[in-house]
């Protein structure tokens, strides 16, 4: 098993420079100009010094091996010196001091570096998606679970009828909809997550809940509605299984037959589906983060785009990449722990 | 820690002086919305109105625009005009007094090398200034003394207001910038975030591309302003959702730009916490004329750069063009309040506005009795007029945008009407503004028949607005498809009154010949103007002081802005 982390990982590197080459190339392609959001009184000779100030004309290869040096190299660098510097868990190492002021990867948008931004987004998506796919399991799984072991019961057809609306309504309808609701008519909920809050007390804290649960509620409905049809699938290609049968025939109890044989069974590619889910936590929502205004990765990402802040967009990208990578990964390890039938080496 | 120690200050402050109005920071908190957000708080580095705008509570420029378009003195006593000696004689020199005892907000004088700081930082040859155009024709500043700035310009310039006038060229601290001149300017993060200014407010933290938080600059020059103690400016979303945020939910105090429907921001109003303001600058959507031929049968050098088009250069084809759109109806389905008819290529300063006979009221009959009277009719029956034999059908291009495509295809019915052929084109703005001179889209190659945007300038003086209708501005291979002139406007008369107008001083000659170069491009086919655009934004009704101004950033007033008890 061992081995073959090893050796997955090893394979990923060439996997990830591929793909940040594809993805740099596509970008380079598409349309548009960093400079198109700069108004009209701006004549074109001073964007075109603006856009040379930026590196824009540079050759294409030039411009990916900078970016790749700054990614692969620089940026590491800062981030171990964060590391040893500022963090708890290694700050009584000594401080490395590795990075001396190369450039870093410089948004076009606000020029300051990428990654810093990256990090201020990320609690504000991890508080909101994660959240709502915590949530989305807990509810989902028992769902999944009973509609199956009860197919075609009402609870199972009114499940099936939830689930096909959370998986038609796209969540730039729910989310408007909850807001006229809860802020509008209601006044419930505010209808702009503000991020600046800090949870130091119990007010705070109730005003973040406030703030984040209609957010949490339209993301946590769609990922519902997908796990919970994986769960009721899985669970029915077990139950009609030779290995039930003779578990009831021995004379167990239904309980230990659903909750031991069944759910363990059953529970194999669920987990592969979740554990492939969680790098879209932290691609964030983009839709869901835009119409609440939570200020994450999504909204940053999206926000970028329309800016042609090909760094930005760049950065994150590649980001996303990795994690995918990783957990494709994780998922197929995991897939051998909890599959005693399958073995890589 | 330092944000909570604030607030709790604000909150303190609050509590002890209810009752004392005029004093700074006794409102409380003020919350601000952006649907664009800032990225960056140094204007010169990015020229985006949502940046200049939320810088510009923070650095100020020593002369700015009231709401009338008037100029008044901001940091310094007064402004200077060839009458008070401030200006000199031959118009080549503009010399500003510096107001006594400014201080920025760090306590440290501000001082006239600051101003002149300022003018190297954004001419700097490798700092890529957005705001460049600012110090055209500026040969040197220099500072006599600490107080006093001389701007000394190449030539006769009637209207020296360019550099350090506007929200658009605030001074920037010369101790803090001192490094970040040129190349460097990019990587001065904490500089470009937190700008030290002379401005009412002080950043407190700043969220790039999500939200800033301010507090009451401490040094600022009048001690009982500003009102507001902290200030959160988000940004982000969509205008819809700040309209709400604003007059249905009451969350947010102002919200900017509400680029929405009439019936929609009617709808928000009903929400009873706030209204909507609008202002008007000189914001012209319209639909531009290519003077040029686009036929896509011509090669690359030659598809809209040579002359003639094949009909649109005819008056009656052009003239029956215009009378066929009814704009009032344009005005009431795509602005409502936030609009009014627009007949003249400068709408505002009402000075410089032209007119033009027929310009209210829609009139087909005319049209089509112009077209028949030229002797351009249907003559092989299939419904589409001809001219010398070639059939009068064109391609209209706008950007995407849901008031665009409204209008795109009401104009489209009433051409018809009078026996053109439309066909509809829309662009995604990225593109169509993009200026990429690879992509056959944009709004410079003008590869279309005629296209429709809007355009607007800064300031009150439209000089270099008006010269976007000289020959050699035209966008064309040679210049990488840049140029301002984007219908190909070309005219003798018209390139030598506009060189008559940068040698005038006097106001009410330049308005004269403003409002002659103006009808000059409507009257030969330059373009068919449509709606003057105002700007809509909205405020809380317990927010007093808000006067929209249009000439210069929306925040100009901010200090003055209060709470209104309730």
């Amino acid at each position: 098993m061992l081995t073959y982390a090893i050796r997955r990982l090893i394979l990923s590197i060439p996997t990830l420079l591929f793909i940040s080459f594809i993805v740099f190339m596509l970008l380079q392609l598409a349309p548009g100009d960093p400079m198109a959001q700069v108004p009209l009184t701006v004549p074109p000779e001073v964007k075109e010094k603006m856009r040379e100030a930026l590196g824009v004309g540079e050759p294409a290869l030039v411009q990916y091996w900078k970016w790749l040096v700054q990614v692969g190299w620089i940026e590491p660098k800062v981030f171990i010196d964060w590391l040893t510097r500022d963090t708890f868990l290694f700050g009584w190492l000594p401080d490395t001091k590795l990075y001396n002021g190369e450039l870093r990867v410089i948004s076009w948008q606000t020029r300051s570096p990428v990654m810093d931004i990256i990090i201020q987004r990320i609690p504000q998506t991890l508080w909101v998606v994660g959240i709502a796919y915590i949530v989305a399991i807990i509810v989902a799984l028992p769902i999944g679970i009973y509609s199956a072991y009860k197919q075609y019961s009402t609870f199972d057809q009114a499940g099936t009828f939830v689930t096909m609306i959370g998986f038609s309504v796209p969540p730039f309808f729910t989310g408007p909809l909850l807001i006229v609701i809860f802020s509008v008519s209601l006044g419930w909920f505010p209808s702009i997550y503000d991020t600046t809050l800090v949870v130091d007390s119990w007010a705070n804290f109730k005003l973040q809940l406030q703030q984040m649960i209609m957010p949490v509620m339209v993301l946590a409905f769609q990922i519902t509605a997908q796990l919970s049809r994986y769960m009721r699938a899985s669970m029915l290609d077990n139950l009609n299984q030779d290995y039930v049968r003779t578990a009831r025939a021995k004379g167990l109890s239904e309980n230990v037959v659903v909750w031991v044989h069944v759910l363990r069974n059953s529970m194999i590619p669920v987990v592969t589906v979740i554990a492939l889910g969680i790098p879209s936590i932290f691609g964030g929502a983009i839709i869901t983060e835009n119409v609440f205004k939570v200020n994450g990765i999504g909204q940053l990402l999206i926000t970028a785009l329309f800016a042609n802040d090909l760094p930005m967009v760049m950065t994150l990208t590649f980001i996303f990449a990795v994690l995918i990578v990783m957990f494709n990964l994780i998922a197929d390890i995991l897939y051998g722990v909890l599959d005693p039938r399958i073995r890589y080496d | 820690m330092k944000l909570k120690t604030l607030m709790l200050g604000a909150a303190a402050a609050f509590a002890i002086a209810p009752a004392a109005f005029a004093e700074r920071g006794s409102d409380g908190e003020v919350k601000i919305i952006y649907w664009q957000a800032p990225s960056i708080l140094n204007p010169f580095l990015s020229g985006g109105t949502k940046d200049v705008e939320s810088a510009s509570m923070i650095i100020e420029p020593l002369a700015r625009y009231n709401e009338m378009g008037e100029l008044v003195p901001w940091l310094v006593d007064e402004v200077p005009t060839v009458a008070n000696g401030g200006v000199s004689e031959d118009l080549t020199q503009i010399t500003w007094k510096i107001t006594e005892g400014l201080t920025w907000s760090d306590g440290t004088p501000f001082t006239s090398a600051d101003v002149k700081f300022t003018y190297e930082y954004c001419t700097h040859p490798e700092g890529g200034c957005a705001q460049l155009t600012k110090f055209e024709g500026v040969s040197s500043v220099e500072t006599p003394d600490d107080l006093t700035v001389v701007v000394t310009f190449e030539g006769p310039t009637p209207n020296p207001y360019g550099p350090f006038v506007g929200g658009e060229s605030p001074i920037l601290q010369a101790a803090q910038f001192a490094d970040c001149l040129g190349a460097a300017a990019s990587t001065c993060t904490e500089q470009n975030f937190n700008p030290i200014g002379t401005g009412p407010f002080v950043v407190t933290e700043f969220k790039p591309n999500d939200v800033i938080t301010m507090a009451a600059n401490e040094n600022y020059r009048d001690p009982a302003k500003p009102a507001f103690a902290t200030v959160t400016f988000k940004g982000g979303g969509s205008a819809q959702a700040s309209g709400t945020a604003v007059m249905e939910t009451g969350e947010f105090d102002y919200a900017w730009n509400l680029q929405l429907a009439p019936d929609v921001i009617a709808k928000m109003e009903e929400g009873g916490k706030g209204k909507p303001i609008a202002g008007f600058g000189p914001l012209l959507e319209r639909i531009m004329l290519n003077n040029t031929n686009p036929d896509p049968n011509l090669g690359p050098d030659e598809r809209s750069v040579i002359r003639p088009h094949p009909f649109l250069g005819e008056p009656a084809v052009y003239k029956a063009m215009s009378m066929a759109i009814d704009r009032p109806l344009l005005v009431e389905i795509g602005y409502g309040q936030a609009g009014k008819v627009g007949c003249s290529w400068v709408p505002a300063p009402e000075a410089f506005a032209s007119t033009f006979e027929g310009c209210e009221v829609q009139d087909l009959e005319g049209a089509k009795a112009m077209l028949d009277e030229a002797g351009i009719v249907d003559s092989d029956g299939d419904g589409v007029r001809e001219h010398n034999g070639v059939p009068l059908s064109i391609v209209y291009q706008t950007s995407t945008n849901a008031v665009r495509q409204d209008f795109q295809a009401l104009i489209k019915d009433w051409w018809e009407q009078i026996g053109m052929e439309v066909e509809l084109r829309n662009i995604d703005a990225s593109v169509f503004f993009g200026g990429d001179a690879g992509s056959p889209d944009t709004f410079q190659k003008f590869y279309a028949d005629v296209e429709m945007y809007a355009n607007t300038f800064n300031g009150t003086d439209p000089q270099a607005y008006l010269g976007n209708g000289l020959c050699d501005k035209a966008p064309r291979p040679e210049t990488q498809w840049q140029g301002e002139n984007i219908s190909r406007f070309c005219m003798e008369e018209f390139d030598a009154l506009h060189a008559e107008l940068s040698q005038t001083a006097d106001m009410a000659e330049r308005q004269r010949i403003g409002r002659e170069l103006s009808a000059m491009i409507t009257d030969n086919g330059g373009m068919i103007p449509l709606v003057h655009r105002g700007r809509l934004s909205a405020h809380a009704n317990s927010l007093g002081g808000v006067v929209l101004n249009v000439w210069d950033s929306e925040l100009w007033n901010v200090a003055d802005w209060y709470r209104i008890d309730m």
